[in-house]
């Protein structure tokens, strides 16, 4: 698990006309920061224009900040000197350099993403191992996020694009009960999950049943839950803003050594609640009566309808779980990287990789699924570096759908 | 009321400049998959930027001419359409979906990895690549032209004819194509697959194909942006383009030959004139600094849109021109 702490953070979307007439006082500022350093001071940071002409250098202040005034909007070319970094702390998957687009009249934040390598603490550890076990824990989490996504898409046929934004969702609202509440992360956490269970709510009575009544159909729902991914992930980040933020608690733990890999307590904490909520559901789906009816309505709507089962209700407990698993996945992804604005879109493409690799539609597949890709993109750091570990993830779905596009415990049937 | 003025004439220039041109491209490409043939292709935004790359990496990095770089372009976006057809497109619709937008986003990545940078400049990009194209321009491209109001550089005028010239190419090839034979074939195939299967059609054959011309298409918009703002850098290429681009799409209408043209500029208007007025009400205090800052305002534009394509999803699929019976919306 890579521990970034952070400078500041903007996206650089504008990326619309670089002519725009100009306004004043346009800039570039960021802070240098780790969580073990604190503030870096010293630093040389250069900008330049997007062509290679240099406009100025300075070095960071004793807040390890830097601000550069740039003579207007358009794209520049922030880099800061690799050897002015104290030691211990080195390069992010950003690199030495970052190009950001000023707006008119902005103060573009720069993000550099520095690593200082605090997890990675501990000696005895077998790389592979280690790999393995936090393969392990980001399988599981992962799994936590699908489990809903695969119940929906079974129970209503939607490819739901936004569930990423379930995930940001109920981390961000557990971030601001956190940080800002002042609550333990615990009960923050539960509280979040119950907002994230009635965010599920609103999802499904705001939009897809009233969509279903409508007779909308698969593709326009699954284009509107495109445009819904979109709302929401830049209405977030209107409101939490571009930053990505740690939880209060947990975070200054050194990681315990188990012989021939070591973890933080927190790891730990979060592969036995993603085990023990996974058991849950499972449970849930095996021997309860709501369970049974959403396999049912998974296997055969019409029949289960027909049989007596309410199948909106149904669904809209369906919704319920989806959006405090999603929560609670977002929280403990939170945990390990940090909360951000874009976390469960990025999450997401993994999700359906996991969901496909499982099977579309099916509660286990997707647990099977999830779990086989955690670990495989933690362990793809064995041969690729890890700045493009995902990229090994979606891969590997493409792998599937070419040998096996049914997945491993889905049905032929139902892949067109 | 000034504010108004200039935001309409900074909207305008948007109208016709190369951005409506590389969403153009972008809508008329997915037009192609998704309006006539009934593909889901979300990761249009990998076709164009494999088509800005194809000529930066080839003209900066490797020293090739800019023509060769085109070419170059052109072969590597009909590789990734054969590579992401290959397995998806005998899979049901949403298979497509969840690929190209995995592909999308892992090419992204990839690009801007560290390991790549020797040959992608990482997220630095690549740039001074344009040169030979913009010295063909047949007027002085350092002077500033002033057209309607709007002040233009001579490059950026070049870049537009031709843009435009292209997107014209182009959205009478679709038209005629879609007159033809084939045309009659892959519009069959968005209405029912079997049914085409059942008249000896191969099918696979005909969506692959469908899916190289539009990513062959998208392609050329990469270049065209690319070449128009003289660089290429791989957050440029960020996933929300290709859904602008359906949004473009979606608001002209899918399954017409001009919707994706008129949507993308129209598209692109309304999307200028609101940051350029938004910045402009937020630095009156029109609107104060408490709702919302204009760091805010490149964020409003991607909600604005994700709002429009549901609002336009659900209550007006075909758009403005678009005919309701011929938009595909239900998978099977």
């Amino acid at each position: 698990m890579l521990t970034l702490l952070v400078a500041a953070f903007g996206m650089a979307f504008a990326l619309l006309v670089p002519g725009i007439a100009a306004a004043v006082g346009e800039s570039v500022t960021g802070t240098l920061q780790t969580s073990k350093s604190g503030p870096i001071q010293g630093v040389e940071v250069k900008v330049a224009t997007a062509d290679g002409n240099e406009i100025q250098s300075v070095d960071t202040d004793e807040n390890g900040r830097f601000s550069i005034p740039v003579p207007g909007p358009g794209q520049y070319v922030v880099t800061l000197a690799e050897g002015d970094l104290p030691a211990g702390v080195d390069l992010g998957t950003n690199g030495d350099s970052v190009t950001v687009t000023v707006g008119p009249g902005r103060a573009q934040p720069v993000l550099f993403g520095l690593v200082d390598g605090t997890s990675n603490a501990g000696g005895g550890s077998i790389e592979a191992v280690q790999l393995l076990v936090d393969g392990i824990r980001f399988g599981l989490l992962i799994a936590v996020c699908a489990v809903g996504l695969s119940l929906i898409f079974g129970t209503t046929g939607l490819t739901n694009f936004a569930h990423g934004e379930l995930v940001t969702i109920g981390a961000v609202i557990a971030w601001y009960i956190n940080v800002r509440g002042g609550v333990p992360l615990v009960p923050a956490t539960i509280i979040a999950m119950i907002a994230g269970a009635g965010v599920g709510i609103l999802n499904e009575r705001g939009l897809w049943r009233p969509l279903r009544r409508r007779g909308t159909g698969l593709v326009a729902a699954l284009v509107v839950s495109i445009g819904l991914s979109l709302v929401l992930r830049y209405l977030i980040q209107i409101v939490y803003g571009g930053f990505s933020n740690p939880y209060a608690d947990y975070q200054s733990q050194r990681a315990v050594d188990y012989g021939v890999f070591t973890m933080t307590n927190r790891s730990l904490a979060s592969i036995a609640v993603s085990v023990v909520v996974l058991v849950l559901v499972a449970l849930m789906l095996q021997r309860t009566k709501i369970g049974k009816a959403m396999r049912a309505v998974s296997d055969n709507r019409d029949l289960a309808a027909s049989s007596g089962i309410d199948v909106d209700r149904v669904i809209l407990v369906v919704w319920m779980m989806g959006g405090a698993l999603a929560t609670l996945g977002g929280v403990l992804l939170g945990l390990s990287d940090q909360v951000q604005w874009d976390m469960g879109f990025r999450l997401l493409l993994l999700m359906f990789a996991g969901v496909t690799l499982g099977g579309l539609g099916t509660a286990y597949g997707a647990l099977v699924g999830s779990l086989i890709v955690g670990v495989f993109v933690q362990m793809s750091t064995l041969i690729i570096p890890s700045d493009v570990k995902y990229v090994g993830g979606l891969l590997l779905l493409i792998v599937i759908l070419v040998v096996r596009p049914q997945g491993i415990l889905g049905s032929r049937a139902r892949i067109g | 009321m000034s504010d108004l003025i200039d935001a309409f004439q900074v909207a305008g220039k948007a109208f016709f400049g190369f951005q409506a041109i590389f969403f153009a491209l972008l809508a008329i490409g997915i037009n192609v998959h998704f309006g006539y043939t009934g593909l889901l292709n979300f990761g249009q935004i990998a076709f164009a930027m494999l088509g800005g790359f194809g000529i930066a990496i080839s003209v900066s990095q490797w020293g090739l001419p800019f023509w060769v770089g085109v070419l170059i372009a052109i072969g590597s976006a009909i590789v990734l359409a054969l590579l992401l057809g290959l397995p998806t497109l005998r899979l049901r619709a949403d298979y497509l979906a969840i690929v190209t937008i995995a592909v999308a986003e892992g090419l992204r990545l990839l690009f801007r990895s560290v390991s790549a940078t020797p040959v992608t400049g990482g997220t630095r990009g690549l740039s001074a690549f344009n040169g030979s194209f913009i010295a063909l321009a047949p007027w002085d491209t350092q002077k500033r032209y002033n057209i309607l109001g709007t002040s233009w550089s001579g490059g950026e005028l070049w870049v537009a004819l031709i843009g435009w010239l292209i997107v014209t190419l182009f959205t009478l090839l679709v038209w005629q194509l879609m007159r033809s034979p084939w045309g009659r074939v892959v519009k069959a195939i968005r209405e029912d697959e079997d049914a085409v299967r059942a008249l000896g059609k191969n099918v696979y054959n005909y969506k692959m194909q469908a899916l190289v011309l539009g990513g062959l298409i998208g392609a050329f918009g990469g270049m065209v942006y690319a070449v128009g703002t003289g660089s290429a850098i791989p957050d440029q290429y960020q996933n929300a383009n290709t859904f602008l681009a359906y949004g473009a799409l979606i608001l002209g209408g899918a399954a017409r030959v001009l919707g994706p043209v008129i949507g993308s500029m129209i598209l692109l208007f309304i999307l200028q004139f609101a940051d350029t007025g938004l910045r402009a009400l937020i630095s009156n205090g029109a609107i104060p600094d408490t709702l919302f800052s204009s760091t805010d305002v490149a964020q409003i534009r991607f909600v604005l849109v994700g709002i429009g394509l549901m609002l336009l999803l659900v209550f007006r699929p075909q758009g403005i021109f678009g005919d309701r019976r011929e938009v595909m919306l239900d998978a099977r």
